[in-house]
């Protein structure tokens, strides 16, 4: 054993209390390495950072571009519902994955057992989320920039960008809810569970069928894509392909509150369950 | 605190489902000792573990950790930990690990101190998930230390180290406890318990089988064995009276005995070959099994 400077231990002399900058800073510190981890893991961080830009690109851009001849209503509606379709991955995978790993292989259970401060991981999991999303809207703003687009003005580009980055939240909920439940085997294909029905019931990539329709209200990503349409000014697929019937009902009030109650709901039913069983 | 009790046990309860897992349970860890806590697997250590921690509740009893619920955080604030089975973040380097721990306690060490104090330079800068078996041990010794903590709890904490580590560990743990830090340490290899322990308390079925230092265990177990080189038949001698057992290893027999006196007097005179004679206490191995044979029974 080399020789020791400092001591290793506080002996049996009474702690000291934690500074509220020593607070701050573990939140901090906390935010720092779960947002490093998540970057560093190419299984997450290049599917759920790459695809939306590549799938956006290719489908969003060049062939809608093509298919409608350069018509901007288009081109808005593309860049809305496939903003809506890259930060849904992130919200999802990102907690549901992440939150089962760490609660099986004991990681959860060692951070309670240590002082870690409350809500410390969850909050950092959460930022990390946010920070997804939000390199995915930049990515997707650049592009639609870079290939002169929709058109957008910079107001409805930041707009869409905070709607979006606030709207990975409910599926981030709706992920470390599966996280808190499913084996770190169980979690992916649970997520998929969840993740494909949202996707395809949002109406992000096609008109949906009447028959359908009544189905859209339980994706949380066709609210989200409702309030992002509305603030570009462009209709909804179903709406632009004059489906009869189309589901229009509802405002933004309502789009808003649907997405909080979900965001709520899951992320304290999680918060339980993880109080429980850890 | 000033009381020499830093966590406590008193009556505790614990069941999973219809497996009682603790039953009327007692322990206390008291100022600057390393104390043991050994059982057969299944015995209830880890639960006894897990309620000094907060990590459960008990279902009657108390739980305190420095005259405070556990799941107080400023108790926790003076508790360093190092379980069995976790799996850190793979992608973050130890170096990161020990920085982002030490963020949640009020006074830690610098991150090169705890690297330095635990011998883990060499790892600081590799990914967590890059390390062997034994490495991943060391790494988590030093995040149980980064906090400076007065009570330290040690899970199977030499599991996958080699000769070398293992002695540096060991050397790291007699130096906290000289520093006045206390040490509770579940362990499955008795010769660590035997070499660090200051007390040792065994479970088995929930309940304290016994309590004591080394030499306190030792002496619950009168047995002493002897190992010889004779010519006399292994069957001939186990008809003696006092002997318990009788295991020939080539030219040697191995002999545990009650009444080793006797038996190696009747060695010395019925053979004149005799010779290599070799006489020792039980060790904490034999007053382990014997203690808990007896309940298990």
């Amino acid at each position: 054993m080399s020789a020791t400077t400092l001591p290793i231990s506080n002996g049996a002399t009474a702690g000291t209390a934690m500074s509220t900058a020593r607070t701050r800073n573990a939140y901090f510190t906390e935010i720092k390495f779960e947002c490093l981890r998540a970057l560093r893991a190419p299984a997450f961080s290049i599917p759920f950072l790459l695809l939306p830009l590549v799938l956006y690109v290719l489908f969003g851009i060049l062939l809608a571009g093509n298919m409608s001849h350069g018509d901007s209503t288009v081109a808005k509606i593309m860049f809305v519902n496939w903003a809506v379709f890259g930060v849904m991955g992130p919200g999802m995978f990102g907690f549901g994955i992440f939150v089962a790993n760490e609660r099986e292989q004991g990681l959860l259970t060692l951070k309670r057992a240590l002082p870690m401060p409350n809500g410390a991981s969850l909050l950092a999991k959460l930022v990390m989320v946010t920070l997804f999303a939000a390199i995915v809207m930049l990515t997707l703003i650049a592009a639609a920039v870079a290939m002169g687009h929709p058109g957008l003005s910079f107001g409805q580009y930041v707009g869409i960008a905070l709607l979006d980055i606030a709207g990975s939240l409910p599926f981030g909920a709706i992920g470390l809810f599966i996280g808190t439940r499913a084996s770190s085997k169980g979690a992916p294909a649970f997520a998929n569970l969840a993740y494909l029905p949202f996707m395809h019931l949002g109406g992000l990539f096609y008109p949906l069928p009447k028959s359908v329709q009544p189905l859209e209200f339980i994706s949380p990503a066709f609210y989200l894509d409702k309030l992002g349409l509305r603030m570009v000014n462009a209709p909804s697929l179903d709406v632009l392909s004059k489906i009869q019937g189309a589901s229009s009902a509802g405002g933004p009030l309502l789009y808003v509150a649907v997405l909080a109650i979900v965001t709520l709901l899951f992320t304290a039913l999680a918060i339980r369950r993880l109080a429980r069983v850890g | 605190m000033n009381c020499a009790c830093l966590a406590e046990l008193v009556g505790v309860k614990k069941s999973f489902g219809k497996v009682v897992a603790l039953d009327g349970f007692d322990l206390e860890v008291r100022r600057g000792e390393l104390l043991a806590v050994l059982g057969p697997n299944g015995a209830g250590k880890s639960t006894a573990i897990s309620l000094m921690l907060g990590l459960r509740q008990p279902d009657a009893g108390t739980a305190r950790l420095f005259e405070m619920p556990p799941l107080q955080i400023e108790a926790r604030h003076r508790v360093g930990v190092m379980m069995q089975e976790v799996a850190l973040a793979s992608e973050l380097k130890v170096r990161e690990h020990i920085a982002l721990i030490a963020s949640y306690y009020p006074d830690p060490m610098p991150v090169e101190e705890v690297l330095r104090q635990t011998n883990t330079l060499a790892l600081a800068d590799r990914p967590y998930g890059k390390l062997s078996a034994g490495q991943k041990r060391q790494a988590q010794f030093a995040l149980a230390l980064c906090g400076r903590p007065s009570l330290l709890f040690l899970d199977e904490p030499t599991v996958g180290l080699d000769i070398q580590a293992r002695t540096i560990m060991w050397a790291t743990l007699r130096q906290l406890v000289h520093e006045g830090c206390s040490i509770v340490l579940t362990t499955h290899y008795l010769e660590e318990a035997e070499a660090l322990a200051d007390r040792v308390v065994v479970i088995a079925k929930g309940k304290t089988v016994a309590s004591g230092t080394v030499r306190e265990m030792r002496a619950i177990v009168g047995r002493k064995r002897i190992s010889c080189a004779t010519s006399l038949p292994a069957n001939v001698i186990s008809a003696w009276p006092g002997v318990q057992s009788v295991i020939r290893d080539r030219e040697r027999l191995e002999i545990t005995a009650s009444d080793a006196d006797s038996v190696v007097k009747r060695l010395v005179t019925s053979d004149s070959q005799f010779s290599g004679l070799e006489v020792r206490s039980a060790g904490l191995a034999e007053a382990f099994t014997e203690l808990t044979q007896e309940v298990t029974a």
